[in-house]
């Protein structure tokens, strides 16, 4: 087993996951039906890629592992996802915020990786970058609305960004795994995403009347399975059941 | 091709009487209303009423199985309960429009809801307490509600029955999935057998109860039966709804909790036991399980989402300025 490979996919499969997962708990309760639908939609995008990056990753794993026994069973520490991801979702500004910083940097990752050497990785983002060019898109169209909507969106949409901004430095920080897969080319040079990053944040801030803040200081530490409280509740409400009745089939 | 001769607009100079006799004679003929053609003001109302509360059962109604995304034991069963809320807002959604083609607003509609005037189906007032209700919900509650709606696929009036046959494909699908969620627990662990039928032990009678009062204390039903929005009793569709669900239950290897059900061979179909009407009058009138829950997340997700709405009329206003300014300078 390459330890890097499967490490760098469950980093993909960990942030779809745990982005589906948050997502998820808007169903029932967005502010009009019509959005209620759009982010369903986005979040259930979510949970596909993760069953397929999972898939793969379970391969990788073998002894039995599956896609079910990676998203249950696995500890906090061995989740790899991005601490941006499992932020909580607050309110539409804050959600939508999180989304478009981390849609903008999903969709040149993704970019890259359609051309990623490892072909099942290539296969899957190929798939994906349709969902995940509009997710970008749905979110940036959002970020606009709301700064540029009413003195009310644009101040909470704009304290939504300042919060989140200390956790987008993570997303252009490889680990050791991301980097040997940045030197096979199966993943982009993550340092090299920021810039494209850069220019498309400020030209949304821009058009959205917002702040782009400073850059200031960055917390790190999902890559390698350090993550903020909030993990512990996500996992503890998701895997609750197959954990209750591990030999259960459901 | 033109093969609908009888338009109502024409007899508009009518007197009413005359107008309803021609109205009961086209429905008589089994000719579906649409939104421009004359109808009496009752059934007008009527109509509201029942679309819009249908609506509402919609979007309550995703409440209780919301409850469980986050919790679903796999990522297909994760994947699938997600994708049948969603369908259940869609839904939603086409009732509001066909209830808007009556003459009435979506917001104003909403408002009824959360105010507590209109009302819901009383089924999404018990709660959701273990995954087996993921299961029960799709196999009893949609089988029932799709008892009533394959019957509104032939509802008088065109727009509604329209929505109900896309439902009906939808809700087939839910069904399924719930049956099989079903299946999976009554053939897992001696645990998960027990966990489907405690679901089934809670939601049979309130399931019944969705077919509403008993057919002699069902005031409103001569009259939406004549108009043809409704085409069987109340009492007829829990028959059905019964005779079809028990062998699926045998074949489950599930007990329905009713120690009065047995099959009659004279009517070919089950006699069964006293339903709790107390219990469905109180969970009508709010004292349910759920009722002050249910309707405070509604409440809740509205006013949450009361700036996000105005956000995005105040950028479309400011969009449609600079595209007329713009307009106007070119």
């Amino acid at each position: 087993m390459n330890l890097d490979l499967k490490n760098y996919t469950l980093f993909l499969a960990d942030n779809a996951l745990i982005l589906g997962q948050r997502l998820g708990e808007w169903c029932g309760h967005g502010p009009v039906l019509e959005q209620d639908i759009a982010l369903t939609n986005i979040s259930l995008d979510h949970l596909g890629q993760s069953r397929m990056l999972l898939q793969y990753a379970a391969k990788q794993v073998g002894n039995g592992a599956t896609e079910d026994s990676l998203a249950f069973f696995r500890n906090e520490g061995e989740f790899r996802n991005l601490l941006i991801t499992e932020l909580p979702n607050n309110d539409w500004a804050y959600t939508l915020a999180k989304h478009f910083l981390f849609d903008t940097f999903n969709f040149f990752q993704y970019e890259f990786l359609m051309n990623s050497k490892d072909e099942t990785i290539q296969a899957i983002a190929r798939k994906a970058i349709k969902e995940i060019a509009y997710h970008a898109q749905f979110s940036a169209e959002w970020i606009i609305r709301m700064g540029d909507g009413t003195e009310e969106s644009h101040q909470r949409v704009q304290n939504a960004i300042d919060e989140l901004w200390m956790y987008t430095g993570e997303m252009f920080v490889a680990d050791s795994s991301s980097e040997a897969m940045t030197k096979a080319a199966v993943a982009p040079d993550y340092a090299l995403l920021k810039e494209q990053w850069q220019e498309k944040v400020s030209q949304v801030l821009e058009i959205a009347t917002l702040v782009k803040p400073e850059e200031g200081w960055m917390q790190k530490g999902g890559r390698e399975g350090k993550h903020t409280e909030h993990m512990g509740y996500i996992l503890a409400e998701m895997q609750h059941l197959p954990r209750t009745y591990p030999t259960a089939k459901w | 091709m033109q093969i609908k001769f009888v338009k109502y607009p024409r007899f508009i100079a009518m007197g009413e009487v005359q107008l309803e006799k021609r109205f009961q004679d086209y429905l008589d003929g089994e000719n579906k209303i649409e939104p421009k053609d004359w109808m009496p003001d009752a059934y007008r109302k009527t109509l509201i009423r029942q679309i819009s509360q249908h609506a509402h059962s919609e979007v309550v109604g995703m409440l209780p199985e919301a409850n469980w995304i986050s919790r679903a034991p796999s990522l297909r069963r994760k994947v699938a309960l997600l994708a049948k809320v969603q369908d259940e807002a869609g839904h939603g959604l086409y009732l509001y429009s066909a209830a808007e083609t009556l003459g009435i607003d979506r917001s104003e509609l909403v408002d009824d809801l959360l105010s507590g005037k209109a009302k819901y189906s009383s089924i999404f007032n018990y709660p959701t307490v273990s995954w087996a209700d993921m299961g029960a919900i799709g196999w009893l509650v949609d089988g029932a509600a799709i008892a009533n709606q394959v019957m509104l696929c032939r509802t008088s009036y065109g727009p509604y029955a329209r929505a109900m046959v896309r439902i009906c494909k939808e809700e087939s699908f839910h069904q399924r999935q719930g049956y099989e969620i079903m299946l999976s627990l009554a053939n897992g662990t001696a645990e998960q057998k027990q966990m489907a039928q405690d679901a089934l032990n809670r939601w049979w009678w309130p399931s019944l109860m969705m077919f509403g009062p008993t057919d002699d204390l069902s005031p409103n039903s001569a009259q939406s039966m004549k108009w043809k929005i409704k085409r069987k009793s109340n009492d007829e569709l829990r028959q059905e709804f019964i005779d079809k669900t028990v062998p699926q239950a045998e074949f489950l290897g599930l007990t329905v909790p009713d120690k009065d059900l047995k099959w009659n061979e004279e009517k070919q179909g089950y006699d069964y036991g006293e339903i709790d009407w107390e219990e469905f009058y109180n969970v009508v009138k709010g004292n349910g399980p759920c009722n002050k829950q249910r309707l405070a997340d509604r409440v809740k997700a509205h006013e949450a989402g009361a700036w996000v709405r105005e956000a995005a009329n105040a950028y479309a206003a400011k969009e449609a300025k600079r595209k007329a300014d713009k307009g106007q300078a070119a």
